[in-house]
């Protein structure tokens, strides 16, 4: 009994030795930055003089702010197109390099190089692409005599050049399904393909629910993504051209740090926390019936 | 009934092969046409890196330059302190990779060796800050770091990254729960300290899913442009994203483009060459530690 017990703490004992840095990293970089986060949202602030209390202003401001909602509407449609889309391309490339055909490898590997890319190199790049004069798209569009607009310059078409620029990095989603699609039992699709099942059978009730997972985990991670859409604002737009590229956080990063107001700034991103947990909550509580793990539930 | 089943047998592996060859020639065409989309533009970052500044401008855009002008890739040196840049991100990088693989080894081997409790609590906990947005929290740690006179310096971009970050710790969690247990329990038997074990037995077996949190760390810390253009206010001190993003500013009326290619290229160098050297690793540990 007295070893039992021994045994036990001297786990627990070098559980939290092991993991005390994240548990100091969480107390310092994330639960303290919560707080003061929710605290500085009720105040005026501008980070150099102590921030004054003053209640719910910042969140009444925000709902008559039509910056605020400009930002809303910018990010939800980038989001609602860019992330189904995204999915679909990712798991579509790993279906089809998922069989065995010739240069296999090369296809899965240039498939995935864009995602190298990201970042600001991927925005100077698709900056040029989409140039009205000298860039590749245009140029590309007139083989079809279709004449291209002015991409970024246009408000009606900057938002879906930066859509159409988001498809180019499906490649790092094909790696996770690749991954999600090795995990299928070959001796499950060999039986339902004895038992006469078509291809679109055996994708709709074998393999889509066996992926479900990564599927669920990348749709998330996508969301999450894409509600934090800054580096193309900032590189390629500066929120431009008449606000159309006027992402969530491209705002809250101009309120913060170029206009001073970290008040307000600390409600939108309140805001946003809120709506991510949100998102989180419905996905998930939508996709317990159809998320498949093996062996029922896990840890 | 009966006769269903016994024709079938004999009829599919002839209809398996048959139809199996359509799909497979289209699923070839397909990856064709969209490989060479997906390869295209980073053909013309290259081609175009390679242009001098006259062709750059030229419209259709010039398949080949016309003359290599190779001078781009040291002209880059100097009109840019490229040097300067390269080495910043290279050390901030660095040190990130460095502190990540340390940290979450040690957080991710104590929750997946260690039952005691809290374990599952404080686990849960973990993965619900992956949700956790950056924005929502940078305003205090920019408040933070500010009052410890951190601006201006790398510490910012690096320190964070020796608490361990949850994405890392999660995948290596699940790498470290497969190893089995009697490999441990030989260790202990020889008297093997807690720590010793850690470094002597689980680190050496972990070589995959290891390469794979170096990867996503330094691509994660070589990519960011966020941070550095909050912490970082002196030119000297920029990192490779937000010297590149200055070149499109409005010091240029015409942005001098075969410049931004170059610069979008030698970005592209270490991620690939990483990439090229740890593929095989890299693979293994995502489909090992498998993203379930």
């Amino acid at each position: 009994m007295f070893v039992i017990k021994s045994e036990s703490r001297r786990q627990m004992f070098y559980m939290y030795l092991f993991i005390s840095p994240w548990l100091v990293g969480f107390l310092i970089f994330a639960l303290y930055p919560i707080l003061s986060s929710l605290y500085y949202s009720f105040t005026d602030y501008d980070i150099i003089h102590p921030p004054q209390f003053i209640g719910l202003a910042n969140y009444t401001e925000m709902f008559h702010n039509e910056l605020f909602w400009r930002s809303v509407t910018v990010t939800l449609r980038y989001t609602f197109i860019s992330v189904p889309v995204q999915l679909l391309l990712g798991l579509g490339f790993a279906l089809l390099l998922h069989q065995t055909l010739p240069w296999r490898g090369f296809f899965r590997t240039a498939m995935y190089f864009p995602s190298m890319v990201s970042g600001v190199a991927m925005s100077l790049l698709w900056y040029w692409i989409f140039n009205p004069q000298i860039g590749l798209f245009n140029y590309m569009l007139s083989w079809f005599g279709v004449h291209g607009p002015a991409w970024l310059m246009n408000p009606d078409t900057a938002l879906y050049a930066l859509i159409i620029m988001s498809f180019w990095t499906a490649g790092s989603g094909m790696i996770l399904f690749l991954a999600g699609l090795q995990g299928v039992p070959a001796s499950l699709i060999e039986a339902a393909n004895l038992d006469g099942a078509g291809r679109f059978r055996i994708f709709l009730n074998i393999t889509l629910p066996m992926i479900s997972p990564v599927l669920l985990f990348q749709l998330i991670m996508g969301l999450i993504d894409s509600f934090q859409v800054f580096t193309q604002a900032f590189v390629m737009t500066q929120g431009g051209p008449n606000y159309s590229t006027w992402f969530y956080v491209y705002n809250l990063y101009t309120s913060a740090f170029k206009e001073y107001r970290a008040g307000y700034s600390s409600a939108l991103a309140w805001v946003l926390l809120i709506v991510v947990m949100l998102f989180t909550a419905v996905i998930m509580r939508l996709s317990r019936r159809y998320v498949h793990y093996e062996g029922g539930s896990r840890r | 009934m009966s006769t269903v089943k016994a024709t079938r047998p004999l009829e599919s592996p002839s209809r398996l092969r048959r139809r199996i060859k359509p799909v497979k020639i289209a699923s070839f065409v397909t990856l064709i046409i969209t490989t060479f989309l997906m390869l295209l533009p980073l053909f013309f970052m290259v081609s175009t890196s390679l242009k001098s500044k006259r062709e750059m401008l030229k419209f259709p855009p010039t398949f080949l330059p016309e003359s290599w002008a190779w001078s781009n890739y040291t002209d880059i040196f100097e009109t840019l302190q490229f040097g300067t840049l390269y080495k910043n991100s290279l050390i901030i990088a660095g040190f990130s990779v460095f502190g990540t693989l340390l940290s979450s080894a040690l957080v991710a081997y104590g929750f997946a060796r260690y039952r005691g409790r809290g374990n599952n609590f404080w686990f849960i906990l973990l993965l619900s800050t992956m949700m956790l947005p950056y924005p929502a929290i940078m305003i205090p740690q920019f408040v933070l770091f500010s009052k410890m006179q951190w601006i201006d310096t790398f510490l910012p971009l690096i320190v964070p990254a020796f608490f361990g970050s949850a994405y890392n710790i999660f995948l290596l969690r699940q790498f470290f729960s497969t190893l089995p247990e009697e490999l441990f329990d030989a260790g202990r038997m020889d008297g093997c300290g807690e720590l010793r074990m850690w470094r002597t037995i689980a680190l050496p077996l972990s070589a995959p899913a290891l390469a794979t949190v170096a990867i996503f760390a330094f691509i994660y810390s070589w990519n960011d442009l966020l941070t550095p253009v909050l912490y970082l206010s002196s030119s000297d001190k920029f990192t490779l994203p937000v010297g590149m993003a200055s070149l499109t500013s409005s010091r240029f009326r015409i942005p001098p483009w075969h410049l931004l290619m170059v610069a979008s290229v030698l970005a592209m160098v270490p991620i690939v060459t990483l990439f090229a050297i740890a593929q095989k690793q890299f693979v293994e540990g995502i489909v090992l530690t498998g993203i379930k």
